[in-house]
């Protein structure tokens, strides 16, 4: 008896094992290429390029090519001619490791020790960038000799590629087209659906079941099909009045119209789950229906008014087709997402540019989710009917 | 100044049928309670009452007006649910103010209203609690004083007491029955399916089955002089013994033989009765083991339930009959299981049933109004 109890203990213990490995699994494999992007975004454009941005809290070496000083300023010193200077622009920022001068061979020679370049020529770089050339001869020539060299740079974190996307890549201005885009997006379709869905799930008139099935099967209707007629009369009636045919109202409607099916479903569910004495309760209280649903239904509503809102803003955030369709692809009017698309297209190998605009583009929706979530907990509820 | 006069009501679901044709007149500032099994309609009826359903036939008045298509905020009805309904999103005291604020009453009488009705109920100290921090017991008395705030002329409760254990059952039915005293002209309209609670609370009891009233009367009468069998068997418990019988004498004592014995039952039988097949009835709290030689029943102690106090003795009679006979004896009577006992009962304790099973006894109007 004692021993099966155990068991079933070691069972229980290992499942939620089991279920705490699998959401460890799952968060590594969400975090940490997001992590990646913001690490990225945030190093030196240079840096990127030589390492991966797991090694970028670290020194990184890497190797370069410069030129020493040319001939014009080199001094006679005990019969030898003699070019000094340091190969960095900014001493200091970094140091030599080692040195070479044939691009075969980078790294032949240590920092610090003399290089015997032949025919009577020398040259040595210190760990500081300093370096002395000397030869026996006079140099000649209007170039400097060219080095080639390995330097170990400490990391470097920047938020200039931030300022530069938002300034100069215009995706500030995208930024701001996609808010646009969105946050009516996402109210108008809640207001209409909340209307909708207590009608739907609490007050009786003729046709009810009909409309209800009708509704759910245009949650089937696929975005791709309805789209280009959907535009063919939105500009029909635009032309009558005189409407250009991309306008911000038009993607909000359309943005609208696509979100409803799914925003009544969910709130109609979620309604008619309300206790019916309630809204019993509220009726011999004197409550028309107008009242009911904004003094009950709707403040008990919130949490799936919230789970709502999550999904119709990232839909409508991340979405490209209707936006190119219903928007254009002008720069007044170009969006997050088709302005990474611009950009995949035109800085292809700018990483700094692509990881910055990215993280700019799921900032939002990630500070949306983490805001809403915890309405998704739908303690609410508790109290109003036994047991709660 | 309350009155409720149902005439003919009737209510059906399309060709579903639930209620059919309650006639019921209910005085102010009664308490009655409406009890049945389940799905007899006695909700239905209720809610009927309330507003929440439409009937679908006949009349309903309330304080003499007619108020069958009167939605239910201006019948001056209050009701109180079995899941107590409370707006969990509002604390206390604005549960109790949402029917005045909807009306638009002035703030201070609002408040005066809330906190009488919270000092009633001993609720003044959780008047800034939101329902769910609230023990079922306090959740409930929430939803009387709301009631109570509306100043209603009718009280309706639809099993109020259901959701909370036998203790806290006990305790709330007290305090309604205090609270029905305190408000003696507020006619109350009570709906359970605990006949404890119909017979400790109701001035009159409307016992309903498959929505047809069976009886009305008050608690004792029901008890004493059930109309039929149904009432018989519904009110109290263990349910009546019931024997099948024949009429051997007709007249103003009524000679039955039934299949334990014979009997001479005090309650008159016309003529025309002689010769028929009746059922016979006999509360097992009227029986008791017989003294002298003559007995009403005589059988073997099948099973014996002790409960300290009583103890239930299941007698098997023999002679075809299935269930046993149960006998409700005082819990030190020394009886012992497969011993042989002989049971008698006062003339005055038993009942006869004609075939339909209505009573011989005929209800004056005097009784059906009392």
């Amino acid at each position: 008896m004692a021993q099966a109890s155990g068991n079933s203990a070691g069972k229980s213990s290992f499942g939620r094992w089991g279920v705490h490995l699998a959401v460890l699994f799952f968060v590594a494999i969400w975090t940490i290429p997001t992590l990646g992007i913001l690490v990225t975004s945030l190093r030196d454009k240079d840096q990127i390029i030589t390492s991966g941005w797991w090694n970028s809290f670290f020194s990184s070496s890497q190797t370069q090519a410069g030129r020493l000083g040319a001939a014009a300023g080199q001094q006679e010193r005990d019969g030898k001619f003699v070019i000094e200077g340091n190969i960095f622009e900014t001493p200091g920022a970094s140091t030599v490791s080692a040195f070479g001068t044939r691009s075969a061979a980078p790294t032949q020679y240590p920092a610090g020790t003399a290089a015997d370049l032949g025919d009577g020529e020398t040259l040595q770089v210190n760990a500081d960038g300093s370096y002395i050339h000397s030869s026996t001869k006079k140099f000649e020539g209007e170039r400097g000799q060219r080095v080639y060299y390995s330097s170990t740079v400490p990391p470097k974190f920047t938020t200039e590629n931030y300022y530069n996307v938002l300034t100069s890549e215009n995706v500030g201005r995208s930024f701001l087209n996609s808010l646009t885009v969105t946050i009516p997006a996402t109210i108008i379709p809640i207001m209409i659906a909340a209307f909708a869905a207590y009608a739907l799930a609490w007050m009786r008139f003729p046709g009810r079941a009909i409309l209800i099935a009708v509704i759910i099967g245009l949650l089937v209707v696929p975005l791709q099909m309805a789209l280009i007629p959907l535009l063919e009369m939105y500009n029909g009636v635009g032309n009558l009045f005189g409407v250009p045919s991309k306008t911000y109202l038009g993607i909000w409607l359309a943005h609208t119209g696509f979100g409803l099916p799914f925003a009544i479903y969910l709130l109609r569910s979620y309604m008619a789950g309300l206790p019916r004495e309630l809204m019993e309760s509220a009726r011999i209280d004197g409550a028309s229906d107008f009242e009911i649903f904004m003094k009950i239904v709707l403040p008990l509503s919130f949490p799936v008014l919230a789970s709502f809102a999550i999904f119709q803003f990232l839909w409508v955030w991340n979405d490209l087709l209707v936006a190119m369709v219903f928007l254009g692809t002008d720069q007044e009017h170009l969006v997050l997402t088709g302005r990474l698309n611009a950009l995949l297209g035109s800085r292809g190998g700018d990483w700094e540019i692509l990881t910055t605009s990215a993280f700019i583009t799921i900032i939002l929706p990630l500070i949306v989710f983490f805001s809403l979530q915890r309405y998704f907990v739908r303690g609410l509820l508790a109290g109003s009917v036994k047991g709660g | 100044m309350a009155d409720l006069t149902l005439r003919g009501v009737k209510k059906a679901y399309g060709s579903l049928n639930i209620l059919h044709g309650i006639d019921l007149d209910i005085k102010s500032g009664e308490f009655i309670v409406f009890v049945g099994p389940s799905g007899c309609g006695k909700s239905t009826l209720l809610r009927s009452i309330a507003g929440l359903e439409e009937i679908t036939g006949g009349t309903l008045e309330i304080a003499g007006e007619k108020v069958n298509d009167v939605p239910p905020s201006k019948r001056g009805i209050a009701m109180v649910f079995q899941s107590y309904a409370l707006y969990p999103h509002m604390t206390v005291y604005d549960n109790m103010a949402f029917g005045m604020k909807i009306a638009k009453e002035k703030k201070e009488e609002i408040d005066r209203r809330v906190k009488q009705a919270a000092e009633i109920l001993q609720l003044t100290k959780y008047l800034d609690r939101l329902p769910k921090a609230m023990s079922g017991g306090q959740r409930q008395r929430v939803a009387i004083g709301r009631a109570i705030v509306r100043n209603p002329k009718v009280f309706l409760f639809d099993e109020p007491l259901s959701n909370l254990d036998a203790a806290l059952r006990v305790a709330t039915r007290i305090e309604i029955a205090k609270l029905k005293e305190s408000m003696p002209n507020t006619t109350m309209i009570y709906v359970t399916h605990d006949q404890v609670e119909a017979m400790t609370l109701a001035d009159r009891i409307v016992v309903l089955k498959d929505g047809r009233v069976e009886q009305v009367g008050s608690p004792m009468e029901l008890y004493k002089r059930p109309g039929n069998l149904f009432v018989a068997q519904f009110i109290g418990s263990p349910a009546m013994n019931i024997l099948p019988g024949k009429i051997e004498k007709a007249g103003a004592q009524t000679g039955v033989s039934h299949i334990g014995g014979k009997a001479v039952v005090p309650i008159a039988t016309p003529a025309s009765a002689q010769g028929a097949e009746i059922s016979f009835g006999v509360r097992p709290e009227d029986l008791y083991v017989a003294k002298g030689a003559n007995s009403l029943f005589e059988g073997k102690v099948d099973y014996i339930e002790q409960l300290g106090e009583v103890q239930l003795v299941y007698l098997d009679i023999g002679r075809g009959i299935e269930l046993p006979l149960i006998a409700k004896l005082p819990g030190n009577a020394s009886v012992e299981r497969g011993a042989t006992m002989r049971l008698d009962a006062d003339a005055g304790d038993l009942h006869i049933f004609d075939a339909s099973g209505s009573s011989f006894v005929k209800h004056t109007p005097e009784a059906k109004a009392a």
